[in-house]
């Protein structure tokens, strides 16, 4: 059966469909679902070995900060690409910022390792059963998530270069479009 | 030899294992990262290793940047081929935005592209020569990438962080001066180019060195998320110009060479077929380059020209909103990859319709696939591990982001 | 007539030529320095370009490269120096014997360059002494030549006792060296 959005979820939701909370497009065109937690390993499995569908490669995951959103803060984003009926697709779980655990994906796809670590290092994302959850780009003793929205861009404790100046302040990326 | 059947007998000679510190500053290694290694002799039993040493923040400086301004941040991710990281930015925030680019414009693209493609594989090829001890190839081949950095030049005015491109196109056509030496580069170029590949291809003392040196094997690789010349000298055809073809390199007719068994020769030979296909695209593309505009007619996007601003007010007021950055931008997700130098580099933008993205996540090949160096290291010797590291095009840039 | 280098003032005469110690010993230092490039990044791909055999570092007596700190004479900080990164830059430089000079080629080891992140050091004087500044981003290789020229005119005409002098001693004892 040839794959695209549609087929895909038709599959999804026939065969497992309790494991999806929702379910749409984004802009690019790519199917996206969530999930829980919970769930989460149960669904990535699923569709890394389910013979039609076969997301076999994990291209990315990302976490996104929604400081907006209160209890659900945080967004993890799985990639997925089958590359021989070439069709992408995306998974995602929301966590809240109190409790930010979700299972680690490294036993489906050693890839997941250093790209679990990298959003541990950036957003404080616990992932449970890693086998080496410790930062890796920032300073192993830094105390606080960078990436998060709360913190600053900019090294609150240089001296050469006044904070004053244009978009310095940190408010910078307030939309000014209505 | 593989690392397999030499684990067995680690359990005995534990106490007798040497720590070896290699880096963050080694001459051998390109770039900073650092490896501890623990040895039995020179085997190497184990490897750790550690980066982040020129963690920049670049996701986190992209949310305080408005969209024209995050293409410099994109050129020092890999910087050995820059024009392809701008370029796929571009075509990310064109995907946001819908903004469908020329045919010209997309043929100089991909010319560029091919361009910054042959000196990033030169780059990684004169130093895996380097590092077995062959200097000559380059000193050579630099010489030849002067000329690919005064094409460069001719375009944007800068060789290495080049900021080329705009979003909706190019940011001026290519002088005649360009087309002078383009011509000049392709007429001499492959002879030159030869001259470096019968150096090394057929040579006893670099196949010795390279045969059998940090393989791994396709299953593997796809695995650890391999894509670009590393997974292809695996024997995995997956390259995104073919499996999701963007900038119509759906036009141009040319090869994706695939190595056998993943080790540092297949890697080479991998990247030496690239720089000839690649010859082949841009030849098509110059041959055949439409006429036409070099950018779209966005004026939300691409600057009026000096002419309008200075006479019409819509043209002085379009100039001032982009240049303030103030331009109206959908919302939503978007994902678009290229195949960089090492593989595919993808951008994740979630824009909110502000000044600057929400959020943009670089998916950077070197990261993903310098998670497997550990198991391609295992059980080879030190100056085996060495040389695995360079053929492995690790570019420090795009490591740590 | 091929001209080699500039004669110090002296005095001369038929078979002999004397001059003070510190111009011989300046001569001989600055046309032969070597030099430990500690690239990082993009400026170091430069520094390769440099090197190379269009613009050629090699004429001016820098042939031979030591990236062991013992033998080097420059060291030569080319690309950003994250704030991980800052205690093995200040190891290699202690490790250093005296005298030795410090040239921070690029935007980026001059005063952290475009990164004002937390994560970047802006610039490598707040941890080192640095002798010659090159702006650029990167510099062309004719402005690292540049740069390397005033170094040579810095190794010239510095007078033999300067690093025993209380004003020098002061200027480690500011970054904790020695």
């Amino acid at each position: 059966m040839s794959l695209n959005n549609t087929t895909v979820l038709e599959r999804i939701q026939e065969k497992a469909a309790s494991l999806l909370i929702a379910s749409g497009e984004s802009a690019d065109g790519m199917l996206w679902v969530s999930t829980t937690r919970e769930q989460l390993l149960d669904l990535l499995n699923y569709l890394k070995t389910e013979e039609t569908l076969q997301f076999h490669f994990l291209t990315t995951l990302c976490a996104v900060h929604y400081p907006d959103k209160k209890g659900a803060e945080l967004q993890i984003m799985y990639q997925l690409h089958n590359w021989m009926a070439n069709i992408r697709m995306r998974v995602k779980v929301d966590l809240s910022i109190e409790d930010p655990t979700i299972p680690s994906a490294t036993d489906l796809w050693p890839t997941a390792n250093w790209m679990e670590r990298q959003e541990y290092d950036f957003f404080g994302v616990q992932f449970q059963g890693h086998p080496n959850l410790v930062r890796i780009l920032n300073v192993d003793d830094l105390d606080v998530f960078p990436m998060r929205k709360e913190y600053k861009l900019e090294d609150g404790t240089r001296t050469d270069k006044d904070d004053r100046f244009f978009g310095r302040d940190g408010n910078y990326s307030q939309s000014f479009i209505q | 030899m593989s690392g397999t059947s030499y684990f067995s007998q680690v359990d005995s000679i534990e106490g007798e294992l040497a720590t070896l510190n290699l880096g963050p500053t080694h001459p051998a290694t390109h770039g900073i990262f650092q490896n501890v290694l623990k040895m039995d002799g020179e085997r190497i039993v184990s490897a750790e290793p550690t980066i982040g040493y020129i963690h920049r923040a670049f996701e986190k400086l992209a949310e305080r940047r408005p969209y024209n301004q995050i293409t410099p941040i994109t050129d020092r991710l890999n910087y050995c081929s820059s024009p392809i990281n701008n370029m796929g930015w571009h075509m990310t925030v064109e995907k946001l935005a819908g903004i469908e680019v020329p045919k010209r414009a997309q043929y100089m693209r991909v010319i560029i592209m091919e361009l910054s493609r042959i000196a990033d594989h030169l780059v990684c090829n004169a130093v895996i020569g380097v590092d077995t001890g062959a200097l000559t190839g380059f000193t050579y081949m630099f010489q030849e990438r002067e000329r690919i950095y005064d094409l460069f030049e001719e375009v944007c005015g800068a060789r290495l962080t080049t900021n080329i491109g705009r979003i909706g196109g190019m940011e001026r056509d290519f002088s005649p001066g360009f087309h002078a030496k383009l011509k000049d580069f392709l007429a001499t170029f492959p002879a030159k180019f030869e001259e470096f590949n019968n150096l090394l291809e057929r040579n006893r003392i670099f196949m010795d060195r390279t045969v059998n040196v940090g393989p791994i094997a396709a299953q593997r690789a796809m695995e650890y998320g391999f894509t670009g010349p590393n997974l292809r000298a695996a024997g995995i055809d997956y390259d995104v110009r073919v499996m999701a073809p963007y900038s119509s390199y759906e036009d141009f007719d040319f090869i994706v060479p695939v190595g056998l068994n993943g080790d540092t020769y297949d890697r080479f030979m991998v990247r030496q077929e690239e720089i000839r296909q690649s010859l082949r695209i841009i030849n098509q593309a110059y041959n055949n380059l439409p006429s036409g505009d070099y950018h779209a007619d966005v004026p939300d996007f691409y600057l009026p020209s000096k002419e309008d601003v200075y006479t019409k007010m819509e043209a002085l007021i379009y100039h001032f909103k982009v240049v303030m950055g103030e331009t109206p931008i959908p919302e939503g997700e978007v994902y678009h990859s290229v195949e960089g130098g090492n593989g595919e580099l993808g951008y994740y933008l979630i824009s909110d319709g502000g000044r600057s993205p929400y959020r943009l996540h670089f998916r950077r090949p070197c990261f993903i696939y310098y998670q497997a160096y550990p198991e391609m290291i295992t059980g080879s010797m030190l100056s085996d591990a060495i040389l695995t590291m360079s053929s492995m095009n690790v570019i420090a840039g795009e490591l740590d982001a | 007539m091929t001209k080699i280098t500039e004669m110090p003032e002296g005095y001369g005469g038929e078979g002999f030529f004397a001059t003070s110690l510190s111009k011989a010993i300046g001569l001989a230092r600055s046309n032969s320095i070597w030099p430990l490039p500690f690239a990082t990044s993009c400026c170091g791909i430069e520094f390769m370009a440099t090197m190379g055999t269009n613009y050629d570092l090699a004429r001016f007596g820098m042939e031979r490269l030591s990236f062991s700190p013992r033998q080097a004479d420059l060291l030569m900080v080319m690309g950003t120096i994250s704030k991980k990164m800052g205690p093995i830059l200040r190891d290699v430089y202690v490790q250093m014997a005296e005298p030795k000079w410090v040239i921070a080629v690029g935007a980026c080891a001059s005063s952290g360059g475009i990164f004002d992140t937390y994560s970047v050091l802006q610039g490598i004087d707040k941890v080192i002494p640095v002798d010659v500044y090159v702006p650029g981003c990167p510099p062309r290789p004719e402005q690292i030549i540049d740069g390397i020229m005033k170094i040579q005119e810095l190794v010239k005409n510095e007078p033999l006792r300067r690093r025993h002098s209380a004003e020098y001693q002061h200027l480690l004892e500011k970054y904790q060296i020695a």
